[in-house]
């Protein structure tokens, strides 16, 4: 069986694994609705005011229940030493990561389609468009490639819920700047050139960081 | 005369140097006044954070190559001066905005990114003692040492293209007079001088403090 | 077509000068085995010992800090996954993911040691561990028995050559315990190379051909069951280790 094949495997165990017990997509689900709420009624003043910080609470909604979802990646490989019952298979550790990076992806996108049209709904705002949807797949994919590398050293790590976002969000904050800035400019119709430098910028982070995690990755599951 | 006192010794002749320089030499810039000088202690720490931090990038890909903990001390060393240097340079910038934009604190793409690499940074030393086991903390730090260097530039970046929207005040308008020139040289071969002695000393410590360890470990 | 032995091929496992170290902390001292193929050793040793440490080394979960090892003359560093292809291991931890059935868990692992004809072999092994009827349930409603006994079909599904098992009776209950020996090392047919680290002195001469005690990282004592009865290996034991058993 090839790499790919191999990954996907790793990826579909624990979309599997997740819904049979769907604690934690359901943990993140509520987490973003409240998150949005709360900011509703934080900066909900008027409709304008709303209008402005809509991108930013999307995206901080995002961030914070990415990081929430990246922090269990981990939780069930380290439980009954799966992790080194992987490492013992003629595998690779790229796979292993490749295969984390796929779930983790599947899991923050489909939080993200799910908590999308609630956003919508809540904000009366254009949502389901093209490119809002290729602007979050874009920045979850470099979120869930810097954040599978993370989540695995956080799970090695003592007070593990506090490590990931002190040593993750600072680094993804170009992802977070770039889909705020072309969300906001997604959100009042503007065209695709208008917003290519961001996405330039979402992409370049995407690329560079699925090459330095990949390479980084053997180097933090190993003893 | 061992490199250690020849290095000190540079250094406060060059410490020395610059204070003359910053505060006696070199006129009072025009538009801001006196408070200007702290721009010749400002930008050589910034240029030493950032050294300090390419230095730790570089021997942490050392160190995971060669796995040798004489690598990992080098790096390590290099982060704590390079912390120190980056929250001088905050500090300094921030009593710099204070009397010329009114402000403690500005969104400025240069403060903003600095302030990124000053948590990253923190994060460094904080995944090297939260690591579970003592092989496990050099490893992981080296990790954030690699990821955080490249990672600054792009914060840097999309901060830049962030702010553009919004400028700030420009810091100067036209070039830097042949004696603002000179002093900045002076500073910023001072500071450099100043990071090298501190790593050699810091250095020194960990490689005694290692050796204390290991004559415990075979001592039990 | 296998990669050419390039040391004797008789010897199934060989290791030479093997050390692990964790940051300051030696693990291994400078390990050196030899394991014919078809035997089977025992490995003692107390607690921090180094028995974990090894087994995950030959198992090519952990790299060592220097040494050689080689799996049927193939080196572990060059020649990984070939290793690991011949490499079965079972561990006081399970290594099975609880939310998922028993044969799920099979699957997965069937994939993953690219296992041909999956479905059958997977009938096979569970017979072999009298899992059968239970394939369909999740692993976490088994007792621990019964998922040691599912780790050891796990272990068994790429018909290994040589088994490694780090004090897998851990746990166990006595019953539990004989299926896993049974199982492991089956009477008739051909014996598998085995590598196993137990607590028990007892069971461990029983069931082994050779015995090595490890203290602090270091082989202290070796022999062989012909040559040791099981008080002299007490007494040896006490002797290196300072520890009674």
């Amino acid at each position: 069986m090839s790499f790919w094949n191999k990954a996907l495997t790793i990826a579909w165990k624990d979309v599997i694994s997740e819904m049979r017990t769907r604690e934690i997509i359901i943990s993140v689900l509520v987490f973003a609705i409240l998150v949005i709420v709360i900011f509703n009624f934080a900066f909900g003043e008027t409709r304008e005011m709303l209008t402005a910080v809509a991108p930013g609470i999307l995206w901080v909604t995002f961030a914070f229940s990415g990081v929430l979802s990246l922090n269990r990646a981990f939780v069930g490989e380290k439980e009954d030493g799966c992790l080194e019952g992987l490492m013992a298979c003629p595998i690779g550790r790229e796979v292993i990561y490749v295969g984390k990076l796929l779930g983790s992806l599947l899991f923050m996108l489909a939080v993200e389609a799910i908590a999308l049209p609630v956003f919508a709904l809540l904000f009366n705002l254009p949502v389901l468009s093209p490119e809002l949807i290729t602007i979050t797949v874009l920045a979850t994919i470099g979120f869930a490639a810097l954040g599978t590398l993370f989540s695995a050293l956080a799970t090695n790590t003592r007070a593990r819920e506090m490590v990931l976002p002190i040593l993750f969000l600072p680094l993804v904050v170009p992802v977070i700047i770039a889909a705020v800035k072309a969300t906001g400019l997604a959100l009042a119709g503007q065209s695709w050139a208008a917003m290519s430098t961001w996405l330039y910028m979402i992409t370049a982070f995407d690329i560079v960081f699925l090459v330095v995690s990949y390479l980084t990755f053997p180097f933090v599951i190993e003893e | 005369m061992n490199v250690r006192n020849i290095l000190l010794g540079c250094a406060v002749a060059l410490m020395a140097a610059s204070l003359y320089l910053v505060f006696l030499y070199v006129p009072t810039e025009a538009t801001m006044g006196v408070v200007q000088r702290i721009f010749y202690f400002h930008v050589p720490l910034a240029w030493v954070a950032f050294l300090a931090f390419f230095i730790v990038f570089a021997f942490s890909i050392i160190y995971l190559w060669k796995r040798a903990e004489k690598w990992d001390v080098i790096a390590s060393a290099s982060a704590e001066v390079g912390t120190v240097f980056t929250t001088l340079f905050l500090a300094t910038g921030s009593i710099w905005a204070r009397p010329v934009w009114g402000v403690w604190w500005t969104w400025d793409p240069r403060l903003t990114s600095a302030l990124i690499l000053w948590i990253i940074y923190i994060a460094y030393h904080l995944v090297r003692t939260h690591a579970d086991g003592g092989s496990r903390g050099p490893r992981f730090a080296a990790v954030v040492g690699i990821v955080g260097f490249i990672d600054v530039p792009i914060v840097a970046l999309a901060i830049t293209l962030w702010r553009t929207q919004h400028p700030g005040p420009a810091i100067f308008q036209g070039g830097l007079a042949p004696s603002m020139m000179l002093t900045l040289m002076v500073c910023l071969v001072a500071f450099t001088v100043l990071y090298a002695l501190f790593m050699l000393l810091r250095i020194a410590m960990k490689n005694d403090e290692r050796e204390i360890r290991r004559l415990k470990l075979t001592r039990s | 077509m296998d990669k050419p032995a390039r040391d004797i091929p008789e010897l199934a496992i060989q290791v030479r000068g093997l050390t692990k170290s964790f940051g300051d902390c030696p693990a291994l001292r400078g390990i050196d085995l030899n394991v014919r193929r078809g035997e089977s050793v025992a490995v003692f040793g107390p607690n921090g010992a180094g028995k974990t440490t090894l087994i995950k080394i030959l198992a090519a979960i952990m790299n060592p800090s220097s040494g050689e090892v080689l799996i049927d003359g193939l080196s572990i560093k060059d020649t990984t996954y070939e290793v690991q292809r011949r490499i079965g291991i079972v561990s006081h931890q399970t290594f099975l993911y609880a939310n998922l059935t028993a044969y799920e868990n099979l699957k997965f692992y069937g994939r993953m040691y690219d296992v041909p004809g999956t479905d059958e072999r997977i009938r096979e092994v569970a017979e072999m561990v009298g899992m059968t009827s239970r394939l369909n349930d999740k692993v976490g409603t088994f007792s621990r028995g019964m998922q040691q006994r599912l780790s050891i079909a796990r272990s068994l599904l790429h018909k290994p050559s040589i088994m490694l098992l780090d004090e897998p009776e851990t746990g166990l209950d006595q019953r539990a315990i004989s299926l896993l020996w049974k199982v492991i090392r089956p009477d008739g047919g051909e014996r598998r190379t085995t590598v196993f680290s137990t607590h028990s002195l007892e069971r461990g001469r029983e069931l082994a051909d050779r015995f090595i005690i490890l203290n602090k990282g270091r082989a202290v004592f070796e022999d062989t069951k012909h040559r040791l009865d099981l008080d002299g290996l007490r007494e040896a034991y006490q002797r290196t280790t300072g520890a009674s058993v």
